[in-house]
């Protein structure tokens, strides 16, 4: 192996930051670092593969929808993209609360990759290179040397790693079985043996997706439809003003008693029960076969037929991954309503591939013992096109600010999806790939999707990625929000017929005295749309500013809870641990609280107090530890 | 697991209170609240005589004043000496109160300072605070050290037994009903294309009812729970010679107090805790409480006096050989607002005591003769009666420590909150979040962290993902 990296070496020059991977993680990483002045390299193992979308054609979803406002918040990309290609547009959850409001879209998944590698093609200050980067070494005076498989020598300030399932990737399908990317792209094979002579540990993770079917093949007579929402919502905030259309509709079917037999019948060929694939599979993300063993009860289970794309014929199975062999897979689709006579153009497959323990990294999502080197998406243990962006933008600012020699860019759990993800990575780690969940957010009346704008942009403006429109735009929304705000505390309605008529068809009590506007939208049952009749000054204002006055009054009580609650936690934050402790040395810890503290080094108080297995005595103990030796 | 109650949340910034003098009956007891707005919650209960407010007054000041219950009742006069951080013990805004109304008058301020934003402090914890602001050095940081480990290993045994006891069983049952309604919930709302079910409303109400009825019957017998761990302060009264030091020493079972036949010798408090049937008293044998010109025996008045004062329970002794005397209407009136017995004692002697009298203002009444031990299995029944110990249901077992109970009425709150929100018609990621915050009360009360309970069981017990 050694002698292909030791013919034909050139300098291929240098470069402030260097981005493995141009996936979304790779990406936001790379348009970032450009777009704050470092001159950026991204290399992607085929030029083909930049922004591919190998699994669901669709971006957002529950949580994953708030990520993806998050980055737009920041001056990301995906938001915006996803915008100019999106297919069908839905706001999931609604009538469950703002809370858990959650934007998704179908979206054309080779338009999507072709105007991602297009904005990477026009960034400056960015060049993307086809390359497979074979090894990674750190020279004497801090910086990085990559060398690509033709023996290109690049030298980088800083490095970020957005490996995606390329790295160390390998396809199971039954007993078939071969080293691979994802949709038939080569795997990287040999970075992974240079980054664990560089010191990293890594483990094996899988993933896997379903069948692509050609659309002709299915029978969609008896097939529930599923509509977008009107109207549609955008993602960005550039385009909340803009009218989008939806210009598909996907279709559900169910499995049943016959495709289970199939799936039972053959279950043995599966690579994951014959023990064949070693690495840990998502808990979400199960693939049909684990659903039929797992939930042996359930006598049928959902499946989504999504469009790839407008100029395609090709269909994607929502929740029908399989790693079963390619003829048990044909079989059992068969089995399904709608499906008799499918033709499938791509099998299903599990793909095997290496990843970092994210414990390893700080919050910046930099190596904690590697200066410089920073880990993105599924690389660092994560699964999702979004979680991968939304890592990929914190990886890559802080890159760019390391060469910049500004101060890191963090993002708290109190402030953003962003920032809890990466707190979960870092301080619980994972034990199998991550994904974003509402639940995850103990502050989730708080980060809402609708505002995320309100709590990243200012932030975004600061790092320089929100340009004069945007943050005008910004400004004069707020500005009405504020507007808005103060007219509902001050304009009284008085207690007439037609006022009480509607409080009394909305289920709730009539008044008999003059009543604030804002009082009546506290109420649970009453919204803005319920008063336009007697609330005759209202301005003309677009309606997500009265979407959020309303959201912000109503869960008011709530917000304000949260909020006391985020003040604690900030406290315990602003508790720095050295980098350097060595809790071993602190005998009163007890020894779990030393061995995990010594394997995740939080960096303050509040971290630590997240770890499992670290107790609020330990906590204790530590904060005084601390104080003595701060004095 | 967690074995230790220090709710880090709310650590260093919010503001603690205890009594930080020793719990001893008479004299002054000084309560001391520590934190950023020690004197705006101290504000809350104490009310100057000048009008003066504490949060206004200067550093190493004093106020006097009384101070009130919530409901506006005065409890004590009282000196309010305020600290203005960092120049108070702990470094941070400190007030004391100095009140001398006794133990159980304390425990009331004390009680009412929670209400008004304390939080009870952690055993060491003005230490502590007083270390992490710089007030310590290093050889007192060493002991503090010691203290919070050594907490930790009793809190392990506590926690040990409450593991194994009525109480983890009953919290243990809610917080899995609570969990599994989490994950539901969260299930529900995280999946959407899933065809996971709505959560049946009957189903969210009793979880949320259920659990509501148990953490009201847990912090209801509270008191209760105190009482068998602390025992019940009780004073024994009745003029000179009537006998009380002989009951006292017949029910200890040992002689502690100085038994003579001349009026005015038992001068000192002298306490016992006893069992009486399944009840623990703190029994104190006071001296008389008649007007007196001896100073030496002054003292010793003044002292029953205020031990009557802070009692939760009186036997008032009366000898049955010989007529009431003005002390003893004196003393019927001075325990009138007391739970009370009346001991009429030396039966075995002729009566000439006016039983009509006592009859008439004692609800009970048991007659023992303290020197043959007859009549206690009378006062023990008299005892449950008053105390309605008889009646307390410990099957859900009992919260011990005010941390206990302070973690079961925040789950409390958040249950009320959910169900509040529920019944109002908020929508269910509201009653998500309540519910969330009840489990992780209710794992901090039972020594384990809240963390990734509901998340895990959503993959558990659904069936989700695409």
């Amino acid at each position: 192996m050694e002698d292909i990296f030791t013919k034909n070496k050139y300098d291929a020059g240098s470069y402030d930051v260097a981005v493995i991977g141009a996936g979304h993680a790779g990406i936001e990483a790379s348009l970032a670092s450009a777009r704050l002045g470092c001159s950026t390299v991204c290399f992607t193992i085929n030029m083909d593969a930049v922004g591919n979308c190998p699994c669901n054609p669709s971006i957002g979803g529950t949580a994953k929808g708030h990520l993806v406002r998050e980055i737009d918040a920041l001056g990301g990309e995906m938001g915006k993209t996803t915008d100019e290609v999106f297919l069908q547009s839905r706001m999931l959850n609604l009538g469950k609360g703002p809370a858990v409001h959650s934007l998704r879209a179908q979206i054309d998944r080779n338009h999507y990759a072709r105007v991602m590698k297009h904005k990477m093609e026009l960034q400056e200050n960015l060049d993307v290179k086809q390359a497979e980067i074979v090894d990674i070494k750190q020279t004497e005076n801090g910086e990085w040397t990559l060398l690509t498989r033709m023996g290109a020598i690049y030298t980088c300030k800083t490095v970020v790693i957005a490996t995606g399932t390329f790295l160390g990737g390998r396809i199971f399908v039954g007993d078939v079985s071969f080293e691979g990317g994802p949709d038939g792209m080569f795997a990287a094979t040999y970075l992974g043996k240079s980054l664990k002579e560089l010191g990293l540990s890594l483990r094996r993770f899988k993933t896997g997706t379903p069948a692509r079917v050609l659309r002709s093949s299915i029978d969609f007579t008896d097939l529930e439809v599923q509509e977008g929402d009107e109207p549609v919502v955008p993602f960005s905030y550039d385009n909340e003003d803009k009218k989008l259309e939806n210009k598909i509709v996907c279709h559900v079917s169910w499995t049943n008693d016959r495709t289970k037999q199939v799936i039972m019948d053959n279950i043995e060929k599966s690579p994951l029960y014959s023990g064949m694939i070693e690495g840990v599979g998502p808990r979400y993300c199960p693939s049909i076969e684990d659903k039929v063993v797992r939930f042996a009860e359930k006598p049928r289970h959902q499946l989504f037929i999504e469009p790839c794309g407008i100029d395609t014929e090709e269909m994607y199975l929502q929740g029908m991954s399989s790693s079963l062999p390619e003829e048990v897979q044909i079989k059992f689709y068969k089995t399904i309503k709608g499906l008799e006579n499918v033709k499938v153009m791509r099998s299903a497959y599990a793909i095997e591939y290496d990843c970092v323990d994210p414990v390893q990294m700080n919050s910046t999502l930099e190596f904690r013992d590697f200066p410089g080197l920073y880990g993105a998406g599924q690389f660092n243990g994560s699964s999702g096109y979004e979680e991968a962006a939304a890592q990929g933008l914190v990886a890559g600012i802080n890159a760019a600010l390391r060469v910049l020699g500004k101060d890191k860019f963090i993002l708290g759990r109190d402030t953003s999806y962003i920032g809890t993800l990466i707190d979960d990575l870092i301080t619980k780690g994972c034990t199998d790939p991550y994904r974003m969940m509402t639940s995850r957010s103990e502050y989730r009346l708080v980060l809402r999707q609708d505002n995320a704008d309100e709590r990243l942009t200012p932030m975004g403006r600061e790092l320089g990625l929100i340009g004069d429109e945007r943050w005008n735009k910004y400004l004069s929304k707020e500005e009405l929000k504020k507007k808005e705000r103060e007219r509902a505390e001050s304009i009284v309605f008085s207690p007439t017929e037609e006022l009480n008529r509607i409080l009394v068809s909305r289920e709730t009590s009539a008044v008999t005295t003059g009543v604030r506007l804002s009082e009546l939208l506290r109420r649970p049952q009453i919204t803005y749309k319920d008063l336009t009749p007697v609330d005759t000054t209202r301005p003309d204002y677009p309606a997500y500013i009265f979407e959020s006055v309303q959201t912000e009054l109503k869960y008011e009580g709530y917000i304000r809870r949260q909020k006391a609650d985020i003040a604690e936690m900030r406290r315990l934050e602003s508790r720095a641990l050295p980098a350097d402790i060595d809790y071993r040395t602190i005998t009163n810890l007890r020894l779990e609280a030393q061995e995990k503290l010594n394997r995740v080094r939080p960096e303050n108080v509040g971290q630590a107090s997240r770890i499992s297995g670290v107790s609020p005595a330990d906590i204790s103990v530590l904060l005084i530890w601390l104080s003595g030796k701060n004095r | 697991m967690s074995t230790d109650y220090v709710n880090i949340n709310t650590y260093v910034s919010d503001s603690i209170a205890a009594i930080s003098t020793p719990l001893a009956p008479g004299g002054l007891g000084v309560i001391r609240v520590s934190g950023e707005h020690a004197a705006e919650i101290s504000d809350k209960v104490f009310k100057s005589v000048s009008g003066r407010s504490l949060a206004e007054l200067e550093g190493y000041h004093a106020l006097f004043g009384f101070v009130y219950d919530e409901k506006g009742e005065k409890l004590d006069e009282c000196v309010a000496l305020r600290f203005r951080a960092p120049h108070s013990y702990t470094g941070e805004n400190t007030v004391e109160l100095s009140c001398h109304g006794g133990v159980y008058i304390l425990k009331k301020v004390l009680e009412a300072l929670y209400k008004a934003g304390a939080r009870p402090a952690d055993n060491g914890e003005f230490t502590k605070r007083a270390f992490l602001n710089g007030k310590l050095d290093l050889a007192q940081a060493e002991s503090v050290m010691d203290i919070i480990s050594a907490r930790s290993s009793s809190a392990a045994r506590a926690a040990l037994s409450v593991k194994d006891g009525a109480l983890s069983k009953s919290i243990g049952k809610i917080t899995e009903e609570l969990i599994d309604l989490g994950s539901h919930l969260s299930a529900w709302a995280d999946y959407p294309d899933d065809d996971i079910p709505q959560v049946d409303d009957d189903m969210l109400s009793s979880r949320l009812m259920n659990a509501k009825t148990v953490l009201e019957k847990l912090i209801n017998g509270f008191d209760a729970g105190r009482i068998i761990k602390e025992g019940i302060n009780t004073a024994i009264v009745g003029k000179p010679n009537a006998g009380k030091s002989t009951l006292m020493n017949l029910l200890s079972g040992c002689e502690r107090s100085i038994v003579t036949s001349f009026a005015g010798t038992t001068r000192d408090i002298v306490e016992e805790n006893i069992m009486l049937g399944n009840i623990p008293l703190r029994l104190a044998d006071t001296a008389g409480i008649r007007e007196t010109d001896n100073p030496v025996e002054k003292i010793g008045v003044d002292l029953a006096r205020n031990r009557l004062k802070s009692s939760e329970l009186v036997f008032a002794v009366f000898d049955s050989s010989l007529p009431l005397t003005d002390e003893d209407y004196e003393l019927t009136e001075a325990v009138k607002d007391i739970p009370n017995v009346a001991v009429v004692n030396k039966s075995d002697l002729e009566t000439r005591v006016d039983m009509d009298y006592i009859r008439a203002n004692f609800k009970n009444i048991v007659f023992i003769s303290a020197l043959s031990g007859e009549g206690t299995k009378e006062l023990t029944e008299a005892v449950e009666g008053i105390l309605g110990t008889g009646n307390i249901d410990f099957s859900a077992g009992v919260l011990y420590t005010e941390r206990q109970k302070n973690d079961a009425v925040r789950a409390l709150d958040c249950i009320n909150e959910a169900y509040d929100a529920f019944m109002m018609g908020f929508t269910l990621d509201a009653v998500t979040v309540s519910c969330e915050g009840a489990v992780s009360a209710l794992l901090e009360l039972t020594g384990q962290r809240a963390s990734e309970e509901i998340v895990a069981q959503v993959f558990e017990k659904f069936c989700v993902g695409k």
